[in-house]
């Protein structure tokens, strides 16, 4: 053992009391709700038998572990390479613009990962408009990354606001001093940010790729169209073709052992960084002056905005002109969008409630408690959407069949499915309270409730928005538990999209796609508008 | 080659066979009062777009005054849902998009049987044997091709002529759609694995073009990128109706039995569990008379299943298009074709 993870245990031991009833009963619900899914899988993955050994045995489950491995750590990778910087400039530097750029680099969330890979189809594949616009100046083919690289593009580029924003709430912690210092002993700009900046944001970049790498390898959809050959799309075509529900539920779990093993590297990254996490920003440094440095700042963000964002919306844009231009009659009909907003705000609503103690709980009394809670959502967040629908139809029409096909029991799954993500939001401003806040205030005579609406509130609130956010853009783009779990009739924009554009109907496809991208962008504007205003 | 003169006397004679049939035999269920279902409550698991039979459903709903209810998906995750819900599925009706989904719902025991007179209308290939469900209507597998770079005449009947080096680059598929899968799942039942494997390696050694849909490899053909494609019958008629008529590509039909050929169905079953079996056994009856059967074929370009009810003016008639299998319930071991697919690597 070395001397730094030696200290680091210690530390925790010391400080970390336990931790009080009511939030350790908190995080045991957590807990078991997180764990029910994984038992229905387990309990079908078991039902198969020698069949469903022989297909995890077999040499292509091996060949499907590899590629989904790569495919998440070079969405991760992508996402790190990209968001880390994209971070740096919108929120340290005099970057002309910063603000809008600060939107543009979180806007990809708006995109679901099919409507991006469909895109980029689209866009640069051989009879994308890109290549239609081009053929008159005599550019016959259009460079288009198909299969492998493609699908590590697409879902890097849809992921990097994870990074993004982790890195983006971190940079806001670090302290002036830290920063003066490496530069006061003769460091250029590029040292500093190596010696000085970097170092304690690795948590934070940690957990953003973590969440890259797992959605990456839970996604079917941007696989599937760009044909990537994942464990997630393995599981579907399992469903789909084979009807075979037991050896889906068994590369399901496979999938979850993957991401085990990606939350284990998390962790230790995690830990060794532990000692160097601000705690409390007492100054805020100056921005960064970018100088000559401004125009390659301004080509990367211009870059990942018009390829995650730009051509979405360009794509968009071309199947409503073509289905006019044919004279499709196009139905505006709004009911989807109510759907869509009472899920989205419903689940926000939830999940960030339940991601309160939690999130408290693991800021606050780091143990074993805390982290068991956490790993447990974190690996709901990494099941395949399919597993995880049919799971939690199984769970409801057991265990609460009143509810089967309820909106309460579609709110709370949603919820369910991305409840890491407000924890994560949440987990750096309860780190940044310092322990004697609440008693300063409560000896000053402040009863309970004061304290946490004067005092608690008002800091958590970035956080609490931000992880809202995260959660109601999720539910916006959610299909699979929407399709299965919803009430009969209920439809979002997410399933009309996906319903029109599976027959080929882009032009209908259009609206739907053009509401889901306004309501999210204008949800982002309003996040990024909330997070300057509490500098 | 003589085959494609053969593929229009067979359309000729088909039309010719349906014209005397409408004469002689007039559809008289069309006569056939409407039920009133006022106050019933229908509830249908949709394999079938939105987009396609939504329409469909209002219509429904204001002949017979039935509420319905409509839970829209993949054919093959209703039909997986449907596995999971068991006897409590809330569902009244499953209307999946292809045969696999209905049989895999049949084999768990879950759908009652249909009303054997109501749907003697369908010919027997195109209903489950024991009848727990019923083709709706039908889509045929076909070549598509350039009416431009290809003469009618160059147009071999037999799916398994395609391996030969002269169509090298000229073929378009779309290994990752289930109707292309069922036709190699009926290629290895009637030829066998190792025939099956041969020609799909055959057919890569001529450097097909991959297209995502058939859509797309129809359009890829009127943009001049290949001559061919293995698709549905209906997506050239979709398109040229699209372009307003005047469309590049045309549709080849091959021999009849031969492999290439395969008659897959959109069908309903009902589950045992249903809360109203009567309202979803007037609705099956409804989608077999023949003003929705013709709505089909012009809405959609599918295939009526039942006799007497003309199909479109471009296509042959189905009774002229008989594919080797008997049974569509055999064409439910996807897992096998999924596997000599990745085998040969014309899946990734």
């Amino acid at each position: 053992m070395t001397v730094r993870t030696a200290a680091f245990r210690h530390r925790v031991r010391r400080s970390a009391p336990r931790p009080p009833l009511p939030l350790l009963a908190v995080a045991a619900g957590v807990a078991v709700i997180a764990l029910l899914p994984l038992a229905v899988l387990a309990l079908r993955a078991l039902e198969g038998e020698a069949r469903t050994l022989d297909l995890l045995l077999r040499p292509r489950t091996l060949e499907l572990v590899l590629s989904t491995a790569i495919l998440g750590a070079g969405t991760a990778a992508v996402a790190v390479l990209l968001g880390v910087p994209l971070a740096w400039c919108t929120v340290r530097t005099d970057l002309p613009g910063r603000r809008l750029w600060a939107i543009l680099a979180i806007a990809p969330l708006a995109v679901p990962s099919y409507l991006l890979a469909y895109a980029f189809i689209a866009s640069f594949g051989p009879r994308g408009w890109v290549a239609d616009l081009l053929a008159p100046i005599g550019v016959t083919s259009v460079p288009f990354l198909e299969g492998s690289l493609g699908t590590i593009v697409v879902m890097g580029l849809a992921t990097t606001p994870f990074v993004v924003l982790a890195t983006g709430a971190a940079l806001r912690r670090v302290d002036a001093a830290t920063e003066e210092v490496a530069r006061s002993l003769g460091d250029p700009p590029l040292a500093a940010l190596r010696t000085a900046v970097l170092p304690p944001l690795v948590p934070a970049i940690g957990a953003g790729a973590l969440l890259a790498a797992l959605y990456a390898i839970s996604d079917f959809g941007a696989p599937t169209i760009l044909r990537y050959d994942s464990l997630a799309r393995a599981i579907y075509t399992q469903v789909r073709s084979a009807f075979d529900r037991a050896g889906a539920s068994a590369l399901a779990l496979l999938l979850v052992a993957i991401a085990l093993v990606l939350l284990w590297a998390e962790g230790r990254a995690r830990d060794r960084s532990a000692l160097r996490q601000p705690r409390e920003v007492r100054r805020r440094p100056a921005p960064v002056p970018l100088g000559r440095w401004r125009i390659p700042a301004l080509a990367l963000c211009s870059v990942v905005a018009l390829l995650s964002l730009g051509t979405p919306i360009l794509t968009v844009a071309v199947w409503l002109g073509r289905g006019l231009g044919a004279g499709t009659e196009l139905r505006l009909d709004l009911a989807p969008l109510g759907d869509s907003l009472t899920l989205a705000v419903g689940a926000a609503l939830v999940a960030t409630t339940a991601a309160l103690p939690l999130a408290w709980l693991i800021g606050r009394y780091p143990g074993r408690a805390a982290a068991l809670a956490e790993r447990l959502a974190w690996l709901v967040e990494a099941m395949p959407g399919i597993s995880f629908a049919l799971a939690v139809v199984a769970l409801t029409l057991n265990l609460v069949p009143m509810l089967y096909q309820s909106l309460a029991a579609l709110v709370f799954a949603v919820a369910l499915r991305f409840l890491i993500q407000p924890v994560g939001a949440l987990r750096s401003p309860i780190l940044q309270i310092g322990p004697h806040l609440g008693e300063a205030a409560r000896s000053l005579g402040d009863g309970r409730i004061d304290v946490i609406r004067r005092i608690l509130l008002p800091l958590l609130r970035p956080g609490i928005l931000a992880g809202a956010a995260l959660v109601f853009l999720g539910a916006l783009k959610e299909l699979p538990l929407t399709l299965l779990v919803a009430p009969t009739g209920f439809t979002t924009l997410a399933t009309e999209l996906w319903d029109s554009a599976r027959e080929g109907f882009y032009a209908q496809a259009a609206i739907p796609a053009a509401l889901l991208l306004a309501v999210s962008l204008a949800s982002l504007a309003l996040l990024v508008r909330e997070q300057e205003a509490a500098r | 080659m003589v085959r494609r003169p053969a593929a229009v006397l067979a359309a000729t004679l088909g039309l010719v066979m349906i014209a005397g049939g409408v004469a002689a035999q007039s559809p008289a269920p069309s006569a056939a009062p409407l039920p009133d279902l006022t106050g019933r409550t229908l509830t249908i698991y949709s394999g079938r777009s939105e987009e396609l039979v939504g329409p469909l459903f209002e219509r429904f709903t204001a002949e017979t005054g039935a509420q319905v209810e409509v839970r829209y998906g993949e054919s093959a995750e209703l039909a997986s849902l449907l596995l999971e819900e068991g006897d409590r599925s809330p569902a009244d009706l499953f209307f999946a998009q292809d045969a696999g989904a209905l049989g895999a719902v049949a084999a768990a025991g879950l759908f009652a049987p249909l009303d054997g007179p109501t749907i003697a209308v369908v010919p027997a290939a195109y209903r489950a044997t024991d009848g727990t469900w019923t083709g709706i209507t039908g889509r045929v597998r076909v070549l598509a091709y350039s009416t431009e770079r290809v003469t009618p005449e160059e147009l071999p009947g037999t799916i398994v002529a395609f391996t030969d080096p002269t169509w090298k680059g000229r073929i378009g598929w779309v290994p990752t759609n289930a109707s292309f899968q069922a036709f190699v799942t009926e290629l290895r039942l009637v030829l066998g694995d190792d025939a099956a494997r041969a020609w799909l390696e055959g057919i890569l050694a001529n450097e097909p073009v991959v297209y995502e849909g058939n859509t797309q490899a129809v359009e890829g053909i009127a943009a001049g990128e290949v001559d061919v494609a293995f698709v549905n019958h209906y997506y050239a008629i979709r398109l040229a109706d699209e372009a307003g008529g005047e469309y590049p590509v045309a549709n080849h039909f091959f021999d009849a039995a031969d492999p290439g050929t395969l008659v897959n169905v959109a069908g309903a079953g009902i589950p045992a569990s249903a809360d109203d079996a009567d309202v979803a056994g007037a609705f099956v009856a409804w989608l077999l008379r023949p003003e929705i059967q013709a709505w089909f074929v012009g809405a959609e370009s599918e295939y009526p299943l039942v006799a007497g009810i003309p199909a479109d003016p471009r296509l042959p008639a189905i009774e002229t298009i008989r594919s080797p299998l008997d049974d569509l319930g055999r064409l439910a071991d996807l897992a096998g074709t999924i596997a000599l697919l990745q085998e040969v690597g014309a899946l990734d």
